[in-house]
């Protein structure tokens, strides 16, 4: 069974790529979706809907527009992806404390400082778990990507399964399983860091014994 | 110079302030209190244009609040929040240059206020700048979120019960701390509460509201002597009642639980009891429980041998008062005794307690606070 690197370099570039765009794409929707009232429904019922036609049905009603290839497969990742990241940033940012929004509202920071600098850090660990979620998807809906001319594993797995060649087949979907189990794995574990380290920095009530007392 | 002119405030039918008018002077501490939901966060906000009134002006300076940009506004004015608000993704240093960072200040500069202002508070720069707010006790929050809100050096500070939820030590020193600052940095203050304790401790000037109206404007001397209205004698609470303490007696403030030791007991005995109890001074009784004198632990140690009894020790040269006589007599004997104490005494001679200087403070802090519970 040979290994291919090659071609898990490919499948890894697709969904890196298409992850940069959902991420870039999917916060400012998130956020979008949070100023503005009037879109909160447009945008979170558009990724819900995504999120609901078969993949295969997806990438090739895109095949039909933009044409063969990587780029259509792309296409295809970024509005799955769209659906955990949107979610999860419009869930982070509105469930902030109110009162640390009106601090920061009070002691003068306009609306874009506060987006920056205390609503989006707050909402990261949540944000990071819906890229965990689009990145695991991706790595699986890539392997189609074989089926509109995009490159990746999904090539050996098809050719594998057109000579049944069972050889050919696991050397494509070995490598994709692993992938996913990998960065299901890594992924859960930063996230689980950073939800503990906020759970930490958000505990408030300490019991403490006050010591410093200057009376 | 802070200025409410008739300002009105509703929630849909509901009014909320109704009418306000009041000047604070600068360099004021001014102490909004009143009963839960009479509108003093409302009030507080619509000075940094948290919120907005439906009606009439309010003036930072001479100068129509509306007419300045809001964000420009609130970068000036100190915000102090009751739930201390620090943002737990920033350290200590962070939070404490929020402020200066938004008006450009440079990392040395505000580096420079976190070390001038936690030294302020007495906290160690190196110890506590590079902490998260989770890091710190309830106490130490409360502090760094009052010295975020001076760090720009804001000529005016919002307080909204900014030592609500501490424990009354802390609470304390903090009331403490926030006074010192405010008289050396020259601060107008706005403080909001609902304890009349702190407000007559802390204000120059306190301001009672109550349904969204003024209902008085005093001093706290002048709050205390001619409150206007009864729901401000409510608050007052015991305060009032308590004020004619010339006619207190040396029996109100004496501690009535001492130990007394019959004179037949022996040194060690005695020795054993004053360790049990954390006490260095018995006072020693005969057999009718008349006092006969007092014996310290330096007594003991200086004449006494294990085994003798206790009476042969008692010294005379205490202060003693009558249970009649008035508080300010007991007090007089205490300044003017070296022991630190006063023993008072029934008409037959009989012990009825002891004048400590705790004992005494205490009382003179009820007669000017109330009852601490
Ligand atoms: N956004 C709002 N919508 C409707 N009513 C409000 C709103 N904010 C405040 N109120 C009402 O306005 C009144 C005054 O509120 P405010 O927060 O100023 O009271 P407060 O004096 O600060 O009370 P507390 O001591 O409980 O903090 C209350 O009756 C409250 O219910
Ligand atoms: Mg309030």
């Amino acid at each position: 069974m040979p290994v291919r690197f090659d071609l898990m370099i490919d499948h890894l570039t697709i969904v890196a790529v298409a992850t940069a765009f959902s991420v870039v794409i999917g916060i400012a929707l998130g956020v979008a979706a949070y100023w503005f009232k009037y879109l909160e429904r447009i945008i979170l019922g558009f990724s819900d809907t995504v999120q609901t036609i078969p993949s295969l049905a997806l990438l090739s009603l895109l095949m039909i527009v933009f044409g063969l290839g990587n780029k259509t497969l792309i296409i295809g990742l970024v509005l799955y992806a769209l659906l955990p990241i949107v979610r999860n940033t419009f869930t982070g940012i509105s469930g902030l404390a109110p009162h640390l929004r009106e601090a920061a509202k009070g002691m003068g920071m306009s609306k874009i400082q506060v987006l920056v600098k205390v609503e989006l850090p707050l909402a990261f660990p949540l944000i990071f778990s819906g890229i965990k979620i689009a990145v695991v998807t991706s790595l699986g809906i890539a392997v189609m990507g074989v089926l509109i001319g995009a490159g990746g594993l999904g090539y050996p797995i098809y050719r594998g399964i057109q000579t049944r060649n069972s050889a050919l087949i696991l050397s494509g979907a070995v490598p994709v399983v692993l992938l996913a189990l990998i960065f299901d794995y890594g992924m859960s574990k930063i996230e689980y860091m950073l939800t503990k380290r906020a759970k930490n920095k958000n505990e408030k009530e300490r019991t403490t014994c006050e010591t410093n007392l200057s009376a | 110079m802070i200025q409410f002119e008739n300002v009105c405030k509703r929630y849909g039918k509901a009014t909320v302030i109704d009418d306000l008018s009041l000047t604070v002077e600068e360099g004021q501490f001014v102490v909004l209190i009143g009963p839960s939901g009479c509108g003093k966060t409302t009030t507080l906000k619509m000075i940094n244009r948290l919120i907005e009134p439906d009606k009439g002006r309010i003036f930072v300076n001479g100068s129509d609040i509306t007419r300045v940009n809001a964000v420009a506004l609130r970068r000036t004015i100190g915000y102090v929040i009751q739930q201390i608000g620090l943002f737990p993704n920033m350290t200590v240093g962070q939070n404490i240059s929020v402020v200066p960072k938004l008006l450009r200040y440079t990392n040395a500069q505000c580096d420079e206020i976190t070390r001038s202002l936690l030294q302020l508070v007495d906290m160690d720069y190196d110890v506590y700048a590079h902490k998260y707010p989770s890091e710190l006790s309830g106490g130490q929050q409360q502090r760094i979120g009052v010295l975020r809100a001076l760090a720009a050096s804001p000529p005016i500070v919002l307080m909204d019960e900014p030592f609500g939820a501490l424990d009354p030590i802390t609470r304390e020193a903090l009331q403490e701390e926030i006074k010192k600052i405010q008289r050396k940095l020259k601060k107008t203050i706005i403080f909001v509460t609902h304890d009349m304790d702190e407000a007559l401790r802390l204000a120059d000037t306190i301001v009672f509201m109550n349904g969204g109206r003024v209902v008085q404007i005093a001093s706290p001397e002048e709050m205390l002597r001619n409150p206007k209205e009864d729901i401000i004698k409510n608050f007052m609470g015991k305060r009032i009642s308590k004020v004619d303490y010339n006619s207190l007696l040396a029996a109100d403030i004496m501690r009535a639980s001492v130990l007394k030791v019959h004179k037949t007991k022996l040194t060690l005995e005695c020795v054993d009891l004053m360790n049990r109890r954390q006490v260095n001074t018995l006072l020693v009784v005969d057999d009718d429980e008349r006092f006969l004198g007092i014996v310290t632990i330096d007594d003991i140690k200086k004449h006494g041998r294990a085994g003798k009894e206790i009476g042969d020790l008692v010294s005379t040269e205490t202060s003693v008062i009558g249970a009649g006589d008035s508080a300010k007599e007991a007090f007089e004997r205490l300044v003017d005794s070296r022991s630190g104490y006063v023993v008072v005494k029934h008409p037959n001679d009989t012990v009825a307690g002891l004048i400590t200087k705790t004992s005494m403070v205490k009382a003179m802090a009820e007669a000017m606070w109330g009852e601490q519970e």
